[in-house]
């Protein structure tokens, strides 16, 4: 198997990816359709034994972008499913059932950004105190921290 | 879920320093043996994050060390990871082993602060005077190389803030000479007492499979046979200039993870001896200039003392990130509680908890129990490591060994 | 001085409270517990409940979720009791002073009677600045 991981996973989903970026050897971004997450991640944890590292959601101020890291340890390379969400509807699949490490980032991203997963089993609180506000999101762009006491 | 009603809820929690972040466990049981975990995070969350987008590139690696105070180089290790993966910037072989030296002094000490607080929760408490006894010189390294105790600053985007001088290296060298017995006597006293055999083999058990789903790192994931090492896996600094090992386990137990900590104290040791052996021939900057962070995205990671640590971070061209995502491997850890915790008495709870070192730091926590129904307070504070003391004494004296 | 306080300053019982702390002041404090600086010896014991406690050392800046939590401890502890604030966090607010989760620094939930800075403060200066606190009361 000398080809590198991400060809493979090229290979194996053609048309599912849609757009490639390969920073070096050891790092490579590739997008995918939400709808396609599931399959490309399914290969990637299952068949592939990549480790799944975490999940980050960015905010791009027009849409929401989640990446999914998953760690290839012996190949020594890091391969990130970048999936963009619309702002008003910002809704992904969950990957808690396939992984179940996933679940505490998909609640932390519920409530710093309030991105929805479909299919997770209890979207709660994670990290926020229960006085917070509903539907304020911390780590959104236009969240400011502003509201700081004088002196 | 009706049938949690009728069990006695165990919590721990929430707000002491157990954890690096705090959280809150409600341990369902019935009667010894705990049925299922419920979990609460926050208590700790300063946001930091949201914190990073305020702060320029050079401010953030003051910001990340306090992430963890115990894992103080860790984080900023692989926040500088990540800022020169993002920028591709190669740092001075000088620098390089400056960086694997203070990673590993951070390893030695904070293992060794593991194992005294283990050995506290089993009722244990020379073990916990002995290792933090035998922790105090490391820290002494550390405040003779870095000025500091706690949180080295060391860590630069480019390379390191200062130099080892030479005359710093024989008194490291030394202190490592004087350390190492101490810590074979440690290891021998941990690993040949029939009483923590007793304690700890067979209890918490975490398959490979455990491991793999829930992602879990460090010597958590190494004890269980599966060996991950961000250090081996994608050598940065000097550890691919240097001889050492991966230490691994198959077992899973607690007694693993001890073996593996101990055991990973005496790689620390070769390597701090090999990189010190480099220093004094390589003479060389110890840092390069990096001036701008161009636009793009950067991953680093490094392997902190409990595991993986991640670092994503997403420039525009400013002097700030727009996005900085931090994983410190607790997160990925703690969950496995659920795994290791199932089907084990409450009186081992405590030390499976404490058996993936869930960064915590504390002797006195707020643990009481409370009768489900009634809402009764039961016990108090510290009972639930009295209860593991107690366990121990049992053993001790059905061995027919006294104190 | 009468018999109250005489017994004690003789032997402070301390709790030890993290509210978002980054664990470099705790792993402090316990380190004055051990062979090298030994409080012990000065008769000061960490104590896991509250109402057994002369001070209560506050470490962290205090987080939203734990101010509340801050206040009823400080209410459960007997008086004459102290509050000691360790750390930069809990004296000021520190480097997390912006944060969105936060509600401290600790003197604006409680009433704090030592104050002992540094990042973290070195087990020399916790035990100075509980000393100190002793020579107030005398």
């Amino acid at each position: 198997m000398n080809d590198h991981i991400g060809d493979l996973i090229q290979k194996r989903f053609t048309e599912k990816i849609k757009e490639v970026k390969t920073h070096s050897s050891h790092r490579v971004y590739l997008t995918v359709e939400k709808e396609d997450l599931l399959a490309v991640a399914d290969y990637l944890f299952r068949e592939k034994g990549a480790r799944f590292v975490i999940a980050s959601a960015v905010d791009e101020l027009n849409q929401f972008e989640i990446l999914y890291h998953f760690s290839f340890d012996k190949e020594d390379v890091m391969v990130s499913l970048r999936v963009r969400l619309t702002r008003d509807n910002p809704e992904a699949p969950s990957l808690s059932g396939l992984i179940k490490g996933a679940a505490w980032i998909e609640r932390e991203m519920h409530e710093l950004f309030g991105i929805n997963f479909v299919g997770h089993p209890g979207l709660k609180r994670l990290l926020l105190p229960e006085d917070w506000p509903e539907k304020v999101y911390p780590l959104r762009k236009e969240f400011f921290m502003t509201e700081k006491k004088e002196g | 879920m009706d049938n949690k009603k009728k069990k006695v809820v165990v919590p721990i929690g929430p707000y002491h320093p157990l954890l690096e972040e705090p959280e809150y466990f409600a341990l369902f049981c019935d009667g010894e043996v705990v049925v299922d975990v419920e979990w609460q995070a926050g208590y700790n969350h300063r946001g930091i994050e949201k914190l990073c987008e305020t702060k320029s590139w050079d401010q953030i690696t003051f910001l990340v060390e306090r992430v963890c105070g115990i894992c103080s180089t860790s984080h900023p290790f692989a926040y500088v990871n990540a800022v020169e993966d993002l920028a591709k910037v190669e740092i001075p072989e000088r620098a390089r082993y400056i960086r694997s030296i203070v990673g590993e002094l951070e390893r030695i000490h904070s293992h060794l602060l593991w194992v005294g607080l283990a050995g506290h929760f089993l009722g244990y408490n020379t073990v916990f005077m002995w290792a933090w006894k035998y922790r105090e010189p490391v820290l002494d390294i550390f405040e003779l190389i870095t000025g500091n105790r706690q949180s080295y600053a060391m860590m630069k985007i480019g390379g390191v803030r200062r130099d080892v001088l030479d005359e710093d290296i024989p008194v490291v060298e030394r202190v490592l000479d004087e350390l190492k017995p101490k810590l074979e006597m440690l290891t021998q006293a941990v690993l040949d007492d029939p009483v923590l055999s007793a304690r700890l083999k067979g209890v918490g058990v975490l398959t490979a499979q455990d491991i793999k789903d829930y992602g879990a790192v460090g010597p958590t994931a190494r004890a269980s046979g599966v060996a991950i090492d961000v250090r081996r896996d994608s050598p940065c600094a000097a550890y691919g200039l240097v001889n050492w090992q991966v230490i691994t386990c198959q077992e899973g137990d607690v007694f693993a993870k001890a073996v593996v900590r101990l055991l990973e104290c005496f790689e620390s040791v070769k390597i701090i001896q090999q990189c010190l052996e480099k220093l004094k021939k390589n003479r060389g900057p110890i840092a390069v200039e990096v001036r701008e962070i161009p636009p793009g995205e950067g991953i680093g990671h490094y392997e902190a003392p409990r595991g993986e640590v991640f670092h994503y971070v997403r420039s525009d061209g400013t002097n700030r990130p727009v996005r900085h995502k931090i994983r410190a491997p607790s997160f990925v850890n703690i969950p496995t509680f659920r795994a290791s915790c199932l089907g084990q008495t409450i009186s081992d709870v405590a030390i499976i908890l404490a058996g993936v070192d869930p960064c915590y730091c504390c002797t006195e926590r707020m643990l009481t129990v409370y009768d489900a129904q009634s809402g009764r307070k039961m016990m108090t504070g510290t009972d639930l490591v009295r209860l593991s003391q107690e366990k121990t004494e049992k053993i001790k004296q059905k061995m027919g060994k006294n104190g | 001085m009468d018999l109250k306080t005489k017994a004690l300053t003789r032997s402070l019982w301390v709790f030890h409270l993290s509210t978002g702390s980054c664990n470099n002041c705790d792993i402090e404090i316990l380190d004055c517990l051990t062979p090298r600086y030994d409080v012990e010896r000065f008769g000061i014991v960490l104590v896991g409940s509250i109402k057994h406690a002369d001070v209560l050392l506050v470490s962290g800046i205090g987080t939203r979720k734990n101010a509340d939590r801050i206040k009823r401890l400080y209410e459960q502890m007997p008086k004459p009791g102290f509050v000691v604030a360790i750390g930069a966090c809990a004296c000021s607010g520190g480097i997390f002073r912006d944060g969105y989760a936060m509600a401290g620094p600790i003197s604006e939930i409680i009433p704090v009677d030592v104050w002992i800075p540094g990042c973290p403060p070195k087990p020399e200066a916790i035990i100075a600045g509980i000393v100190t606190l002793l020579g107030r009361l005398k």
